[in-house]
């Protein structure tokens, strides 16, 4: 399969395995076709996951991350994606409704926006909160204090 | 007088398409501190009359950041946090962390240790559907289903507790097999168990299954396809009571349910009563495969070698498990250091909860109640 994909889309498509299980790494201007194509051609139904990754000190500082399965085949794959910080990508809940919580989550946590998203705010926390938490500039004991403030009535959560 | 007239027909003509505030149209908030909310999950209801035209799920309330925990604590000390996710099945997360990481040392648990982590992670798949069924049954109004699976849900409480002196967040697996070897008589016991639990299935589906009030209240309620469980990414008991064979016990043998027998029970109907039906038929099964492992227990080690300090070479890894609520997901990236560059937990309960709004349109506000239950949530893991 990804050999055919090679075929179609060229260099835009790095295979990779690690202890024995397939990714691949693509290109971000493709991510709206592959996943289409994923979907429809290859069958993979069901969307396991979307979560992202962090590297702050590489150009492109995020890799956005989508685990699926497809019943059909009893077959999952990995696609990831760099992309910029502030950079968005096209939202997946028109291919998998399961992706509407969990882009909310990596908008949540990392800050990227998805587009085309039905209702693109914050899941786990709250709304107004400052910040995204799994970025790594973040701090393990850093928290919104100004919200807490004004929500809480308390000096510190901690 | 004329005033009021213009603006009156100024109102008209700004009137949108579809009214903004219909009469008939109720926004209601159940929770976050409701019983039948099973934790603090907030639901905001559009009502019209008793009838559910949909909601609105607010979560969060019990987030404590365990991903970003996990990027700060060696593998090792990060083991007993996975449990205070589903800590009503906390030696399921614990496998699940435990064989994702062993994907990353490249190291296999050796077979006694596989053999007492089948044990005791369908032991907890008992008390985890126990628990679901006592108060999902008292959520609709039955009460005693709870006193009887609470009793009998100490059973097996009081094993975990003999073998690694928790009950509740047991901390049981470590990474490479096991901490602790089985305490005397642990086989003993465990047979004396199954012995003791078969008739009480019997006993719950005596009080239940024909019940015509429990029937009324959970046949064709909160009914989902399967097609719209797949494409919502539900799992576990849920979409096999749609008609979907699939548990990952079977479709990727993981720890080494390969060696056993068992049977995947599905439902057709998709609905509340269906879950029921499936649920009891895994304790069963779960009984099942408990009898084989304990009767085949091997001898040998416990624990593979596994350096002191981990460090795993720089890599990514994603493994799930069947746990009790469905797939359960790590999704782990190594830089090579000792602590885990990113953990992503997948938790099966948050993205099941996310078919809540398609099973409760069109159903009765108490039928939300039922439908919550029997989806089997628990908060800690949804908000993590």
């Amino acid at each position: 399969m990804v050999a055919k994909f090679r075929g179609t889309y060229g260099s835009g498509i790095t295979p990779l395995t690690y202890a024995g299980q397939n990714y691949m790494a693509v290109d971000r201007s493709l991510i709206p076709e592959i996943l289409q194509v994923l979907r429809n051609e290859e069958r993979f139904d069901y969307c396991v996951d979307i979560t992202a990754v962090h590297y702050p000190k590489r150009e492109k500082q995020f890799d956005v991350v989508w685990i699926l399965y497809s019943f059909a085949r009893n077959e999952r794959i990995r696609v990831s994606a760099q992309i910029l910080d502030g950079e968005s990508l096209p939202s997946s809940v028109p291919i998998w409704p399961a992706a509407n919580w969990l882009e909310r989550e990596v908008y949540d946590m990392f800050g990227i926006k998805f587009d085309g998203h039905p209702d693109m705010k914050r899941i786990l926390l709250p709304e107004g909160w400052k910040g995204h938490p799994l970025r790594k500039d973040y701090g393990i004991l850093q928290q919104d204090n100004e919200w807490v403030q004004i929500n809480l009535g308390i000096e510190s959560g901690q | 007088m004329t005033d009021q007239h213009s603006s009156l027909s100024n109102l008209d003509l700004e009137t949108p398409e579809k009214p903004f505030l219909d009469a008939n149209e109720l926004v209601i908030n159940m929770g976050p501190q409701h019983p039948a909310t099973h934790g603090v999950l907030r639901v905001i209801l559009r009502l019209d009359g008793e009838k559910v035209l949909g909601l609105e799920c607010v979560i969060g309330y019990l987030h404590r950041g365990v991903e970003k925990i996990g990027e700060h604590r060696t593998y090792t000390m990060f083991n007993p946090y996975v449990d205070r996710m589903d800590y009503v099945a906390a030696v399921s997360n614990g496998l699940g962390y435990c064989e994702t990481v062993e994907k990353l040392l490249n190291v296999e648990a050796p077979q006694r240790a596989q053999h007492v982590r089948v044990i005791l992670t369908e032991l907890n798949r008992i008390a985890s559907h126990q628990l679901w069924l006592g108060t999902h049954a008292l959520d609709i109004g039955a009460i005693t289903p709870l006193f009887y699976t609470f009793r009998d849900r100490e059973e097996i409480l009081k094993i975990y507790e003999k073998y690694c002196g928790a009950r509740l967040t047991t901390h049981a697996f470590r990474i490479g097999g096991l901490q602790y070897e089985t305490y005397t008589g642990f086989e003993k016991e465990v047979k004396n168990f199954l012995d003791f639990f078969r008739p009480k299935i019997d006993e719950y589906e005596e009080l239940l299954t024909t019940n015509r009030i429990w029937v009324e209240r959970t046949k064709n309620v909160g009914t989902i396809s399967a097609e719209d469980c797949i494409a919502l990414g539900v799992t576990g008991p849920v979409l096999r009571a749609s008609g979907v064979k699939w548990d990952l016990r079977k479709a990727q043998p993981y720890a080494n349910y390969k060696n056993f027998d068992f049977e995947i029970p599905i439902g057709q109907n998709g609905d509340t009563y269906d879950r029921y039906l499936v649920r009891m038929a895994e304790m069963r099964q779960s009984v099942r495969i408990i009898e084989q492992a304990v009767g085949a227990l091997p001898e040998g080690p416990i624990m593979a070698k596994v350096p002191k300090v981990m460090k795993p070479a720089a890599g990514e890894v994603y493994h799930s498990i069947e746990a009790p609520k469905g797939e359960l997901g790590y999704f782990i990236v190594s830089d090579g250091s000792t602590q885990p560059y990113r953990v992503r937990v997948r938790p099966p309960s948050f993205v099941n909860l996310q078919a809540l709004d398609v099973m409760c349109r069109g159903q009765l506000v108490a039928d939300v109640i039922a439908v919550i239950g029997t989806l089997d949530i628990v908060l800690g893991e949804v908000d993590r």
